[in-house]
């Protein structure tokens, strides 16, 4: 299950590729949606590890719009705004495709739901 | 009966048969298990946080599980990819990854709160013969560089593992400090964080019995726990002999005591005329 909780904390690890490494993007991909626990805590408590801008990027390129382009402030977060998130983050699976760096091209493909992150020797 | 580690690169020994065969035996079960709770426990989390946590070899989730249990969001990353679709069969929650862990991480800095690994850090020992030129300090060393950057600061990884000898410890424990010198590390890993990490790593070394050795410990107390938990493991395995017996056998016990004692294990209990008695669990 690639969710985007995860992609949003995935940069390219190829060795020397080290700008422009994040985010991966999304390509091919099948999705399927899945309910989680809503949780405003772990949600308010993660904010600040993600990279907002990459997350509203990927979510749009998966059609999703709901997040605004600028997180709230703290004590302006609405529950419609932490459900969206919530969505967001822990209920869009990536199942098929694959994630593509921007920077190197390397491709790491995503089959049931498991990124394959190997790297070939001449990229260590 | 040889090492696991030593027949073959993991992702082939832990192809779809060794996977399900690994997951469903419950003895297995029952040990990962409890040496996840105990992880845990030395991980020594702020209480009531809904916290992401990494599970370094997570294999097919029997750890996953307890943090699900537990209500913790997790990532997991292993090499085999029976392994995995065993865990995907299990409908773990965590998000897995196939990923080699010899190859360093790419995770964004501070992005985990705390990481375990159960039962995997040997395999760190022998080269994957899929590359051969990478040696096990270089893997090491990427692991561990890698690993300091992804966790948050300060936190703490917890490492059970099985090593072989001494040098192999040393050879762990030695390059598991050297990241927090490396320049740029050192000014994100505060001094007593880096402490916290080295002592953590909770050595158990399991002979071809199954019956553990604890090893290693800096801080004297993290010490004392390491070798409470053995004493519990090997007690443990005293009542499943029992059990199969149908009585205490104090001989059998005698004989391994004697048999730990010249293999040069540190702390057999003295024999006495409890020796083989029900005693009430410690931990
Ligand atoms: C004894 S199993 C433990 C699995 C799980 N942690 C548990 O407690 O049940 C060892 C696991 O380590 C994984 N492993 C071995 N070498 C690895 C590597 N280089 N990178 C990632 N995982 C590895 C194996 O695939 C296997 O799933
Ligand atoms: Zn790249």
């Amino acid at each position: 299950m690639v969710r985007l909780i995860t992609h949003n904390l995935l940069a390219c690890h190829v060795r020397g590729c080290t700008t422009n490494n994040f985010p991966l993007a999304f390509k091919d991909v099948e999705i399927q949606l899945r309910e989680a626990e809503f949780n405003q805590d772990f949600l308010r408590g993660f904010l600040p590890k993600l990279e907002w801008r990459a997350l509203v990027d990927t979510a749009k390129s998966l059609n999703d719009q709901s997040l605004p382009d600028t997180p709230p402030a703290p004590e302006q977060m609405d529950t419609e705004f932490l459900k969206a998130l919530h969505h967001v983050l822990l209920e869009i699976h990536v199942e098929e495709g694959a994630m593509v760096c921007a920077n190197c091209g390397h491709v790491y493909p995503i089959s049931n739901g498991i990124p394959n992150m190997l790297l070939q020797e001449h990229e260590l | 009966m040889s090492r696991p580690e030593d027949q073959g690169p993991a992702e082939l020994y832990y192809g779809d048969a060794e996977a399900q065969k690994y997951t469903n035996n419950s003895r297995i079960q029952k040990i990962q298990a409890e040496m996840t709770h105990r992880a845990l426990e030395l991980l020594a989390l702020p209480p009531d946080q809904p916290l992401f946590l990494l599970d370094i070899g997570c294999g097919s989730g029997l750890s996953g599980e307890i943090l699900d249990e537990l209500g913790y969001i997790w990532a997991g990353v292993d090499i085999a990819p029976s392994m995995l679709q065993v865990a995907l069969e299990r409908e773990v929650e965590g998000d897995l990854f196939l990923q080699d862990i010899g190859q360093g991480f790419g995770f964004r800095p501070g992005s985990f709160d705390g990481a375990i690994s159960i039962s995997v850090l040997q395999w760190l020992l022998t080269s994957p013969s899929s590359h051969p030129n990478d040696t096990p300090p270089a893997r090491l060393t990427r692991f561990f560089t890698t690993l300091y950057a992804v966790l948050r600061n300060p936190s703490r990884a917890v490492f059970q593992f099985y090593p072989e000898t001494d040098d192999q410890i040393t050879l762990i424990t030695t390059i598991a400090r050297k990241p927090a010198s490396v320049v740029e590390l050192s000014s994100t890993i505060p001094i007593h964080a880096r402490h916290a990490k080295c002592s953590s790593v909770s050595c158990m070394d399991v002979d071809n019995e199954g019956l553990p050795r604890g090893l290693n410990g800096e801080d004297p107390n993290e010490e004392k726990r390491n070798v409470t938990f053995e004493r519990r493991r090997a007690r443990e395995r005293l009542h499943g002999k029992k059990k199969k017996k149908g009585g205490i056998d104090k001989e059998w016990i005698l004989k391994k005591k004697e048999l730990y004692r010249q293999r040069g294990k540190q702390d057999v209990p003295n024999d006495s005329k409890y020796t083989g008695r029900r005693r009430k669990p410690v931990f």
